[in-house]
């Protein structure tokens, strides 16, 4: 399926892009961010296992066990700090 | 009815704001306000801009929701967040909250249970111009902590 995949803050300045359009067979976020892990280089360092990573499915904060759906909109991004 | 957040680039007025926001509405006998402002110094550094990032969308949102589990909680009549993004300098307005209620607890309260909440549960990031460079400003486990106190968990900083 096909997932709309957005990075914010320092995540979007690393991967050097602020979103992209993602063919995965993942089933949940947490195997998403595997996918994308395993690509190397930018996104390995910044979706790295241990690193403060959050990530949001359509526009919700989520955990890594909610399942994808086709035309999902998923976004990583550091903790937040606003306000 | 006011609309009840706004994220804008430019400045507000809080004056103007609780007045639309009281306007008529002979129920209320509180108001809370709380401002955050740009700081000339973080963590050692002198702070000559900081640029504000949001998620168009969610970040609205997030803050709709904390408002609506505001309402849940405490006993006040009209709540208003806005929160300001893109490029700003020390002295300028960053955030307004503004609470109302029949008496002084609830907007209390409610005034700093929402900023709680919008510290680690809203989509913002900050980036600071100092001196070495620019940098991203770290989350402090303090927020979450100060989350923890209303009972919930705020996740911002789990691995």
């Amino acid at each position: 399926m096909r997932v709309n995949v957005k990075y914010f803050a320092s995540i979007r300045e690393s991967v050097g892009t602020g979103a992209e359009q993602v063919e995965t067979t993942a089933a949940t976020l947490g195997a998403l961010r595997d996918e994308l892990i395993a690509r190397g280089g930018a996104h390995a360092q910044s979706l790295a296992r241990g690193r403060a990573v959050r990530v949001a499915l359509n526009q919700v904060m989520s955990a890594e066990d909610a399942a994808l759906s086709e035309g999902c909109e998923v976004a990583f991004f550091p903790p937040v700090t606003g306000g | 009815m006011v609309a009840r957040v706004a994220i804008q680039t430019q400045d507000f007025d809080v004056a103007a704001e609780i007045a639309a926001l009281r306007a008529q509405d002979k129920r209320v006998g509180a108001i809370c306000t709380f401002i955050g402002t740009v700081r000339d110094r973080n963590d050692g550094s002198t702070i000559s801009t900081m640029e504000l990032e949001h998620y168009p969308g969610m970040t609205e949102k997030s803050i709709e929701a904390m408002i609506d589990e505001a309402f849940k909680r405490f006993d006040i009549y009209t709540a208003r967040v806005i929160h300001r993004v893109g490029l700003l300098q020390p002295l300028d307005q960053i955030v307004l909250v503004v609470v109302t209620s029949a008496h002084r607890g609830e907007s209390f309260q409610a005034c700093e249970f929402l900023m709680d909440y919008l510290k680690t549960q809203a989509p913002f990031w900050k980036k600071e111009q100092t001196p070495e460079g620019a940098r991203w400003v770290d989350a402090r486990v303090s927020d979450d902590a100060a989350l923890a106190r209303w009972g919930i968990t705020s996740g911002n900083l789990a691995p």
